[in-house]
């Protein structure tokens, strides 16, 4: 029997292909794994419906833990995921690697289709950025430009 | 005809379905084609939303109506009269303002079916709704802004996204006039009685509308109606004739 602290542990080294600093872990889109008899059991909750990293991501997940034993990926849709799921060593993280973390909560449906929020620049750290494009170059982001430093960033959208 | 379905549960879900696949359909027409790079990723994003979701409800349609049958078979093995989109999704793309116009009615009632759907009786749909709905919500924030940059934008955009809005009024319509289906839904809590989403979708219809500096909704404009009941306009049969194509040349083809 593998305890759950190790398949946690594995699955820390499980990267996101799309953002590769961040582990599926930080992602926030593991709900659950455990061992039943034999079988690894892991809950993975979709980042965007349409996704298309999210079949290579199972794919990694099930060899991530193949050592283990036979592993079983359900995808879990409900409660969805949401940014609010991502840890604060992911948002670090992120912020490191140039992308800007999501800011606020996401659980006001209607407040996302409002109000934009106060997005840094992960570079000069200037909060005189503007939007260029709610789409991104994947689905979990947005295009701003710093107007200070002039640096175009992403920033991973609330959801 | 094959896979098509008397089910009450499946044929909503398959209406919930077809609308998703056939916009995004409609907006992968736009990878290549965008204006500028960052306009084409927008359109193509939202178009991956939307087949994304349309796989979910394929997903569970195919699940309830079982017999083997697959997503797949579902959206490349059906013919033009088994589809239950709105007649406003199939409508070309035409120039920017129009397929902006078009996407900015369509999301805006997108989200209010969505909240509606949040709280359905069947377990299954509000899952996917309360998932699809945040996606949706960036949907409607980009189209809005895109109405009211052309709207208040130069006399040429606004004369031209003015004669869009203007033309699309009469598909916008069909939304709320309820089919059989709608009907059956909305008496099982499976889905919104879509006449009663009318008021809301208006009201932020409107407000938009009135940033952007252009007409109100007309509310006269008569709906168009047929595409509930699988009564299509000529354009359905050319969307479904690309989309599949490959499939029904190569039956159980695979990447």
């Amino acid at each position: 029997m593998v305890s759950e602290e190790a398949l946690w542990k594995a699955l820390e080294g499980v990267m996101d292909p799309e953002v590769p600093v961040l582990s599926v872990v930080d992602l926030g889109v593991i709900r659950r794994v455990a061992q039943e008899d034999t079988v690894i059991h892991v809950d993975l909750a979709p980042t965007y419906t349409g996704c298309p990293a999210m079949d290579v991501i199972q794919k990694r997940v099930e060899e991530g833990l193949a050592e283990f034993g036979p592993v079983v990926v359900h995808t879990v849709l409900d409660p969805p995921w949401t940014t609010d799921w991502m840890s604060e060593a992911g948002r670090a993280k992120l912020e490191a690697y140039g992308i800007a973390p999501p800011v606020g909560k996401a659980s006001d449906k209607r407040s996302l289709w409002a109000v934009q929020p106060t997005v840094h620049c992960p570079r000069c750290k200037s909060q005189n950025t503007e939007l260029i494009s709610l789409f991104g170059s994947t689905a979990c982001k947005s295009l701003y430009q710093c107007r200070d430093c002039q640096e175009p960033f992403d920033y991973f959208k609330c959801l | 005809m094959k896979w098509d379905t008397c089910d009450p549960k499946a044929a909503y879900v398959l209406h919930l379905a077809d609308d998703a696949l056939i916009l995004g359909q409609r907006l992968s027409e736009w990878c290549g084609h965008g204006p500028i790079l960052e306009q084409d990723i927008a359109l193509t994003n939202i178009s991956l939303d939307l087949i994304g979701l349309a796989r979910q409800y394929y997903q569970y349609a195919a699940e309830i109506m079982g017999d083997g049958c697959t997503e797949n078979d579902l959206a490349y093995f059906r013919d033009s009269r088994a589809f239950k989109n709105h007649l406003l999704v199939e409508q070309p793309n035409g120039h920017w303002g129009d397929t902006l116009a078009r996407q900015f009615y369509f999301d805006t009632f997108h989200f209010f079916q969505l909240e509606a759907l949040s709280n359905s009786t069947d377990e299954r749909l509000g899952q996917i709704a309360r998932k699809a709905i945040k996606e949706c919500a960036y949907h409607a924030q980009y189209s809005a802004e895109w109405i009211i940059r052309l709207g208040d934008g130069t006399e040429e955009s606004q004369a031209k996204v003015k004669a869009s809005l203007a033309h699309f009024e009469r598909f916008a319509g069909e939304f709320f006039v309820p089919s059989d289906v709608d009907t059956q839904a909305a008496e099982k809590g499976w889905g919104p009685a879509v006449d009663a989403l009318r008021p809301a979708w208006l009201e932020k219809v409107n407000s938009i509308l009135t940033l952007a500096k252009v007409p109100s909704f007309n509310e006269s404009t008569v709906a168009r109606t047929g595409g509930k009941a699988g009564i299509h306009s000529e354009h359905h049969g050319y969307i479904l004739a690309e989309m599949q194509s490959l499939a029904r040349a190569y039956p159980d083809a695979s990447w």
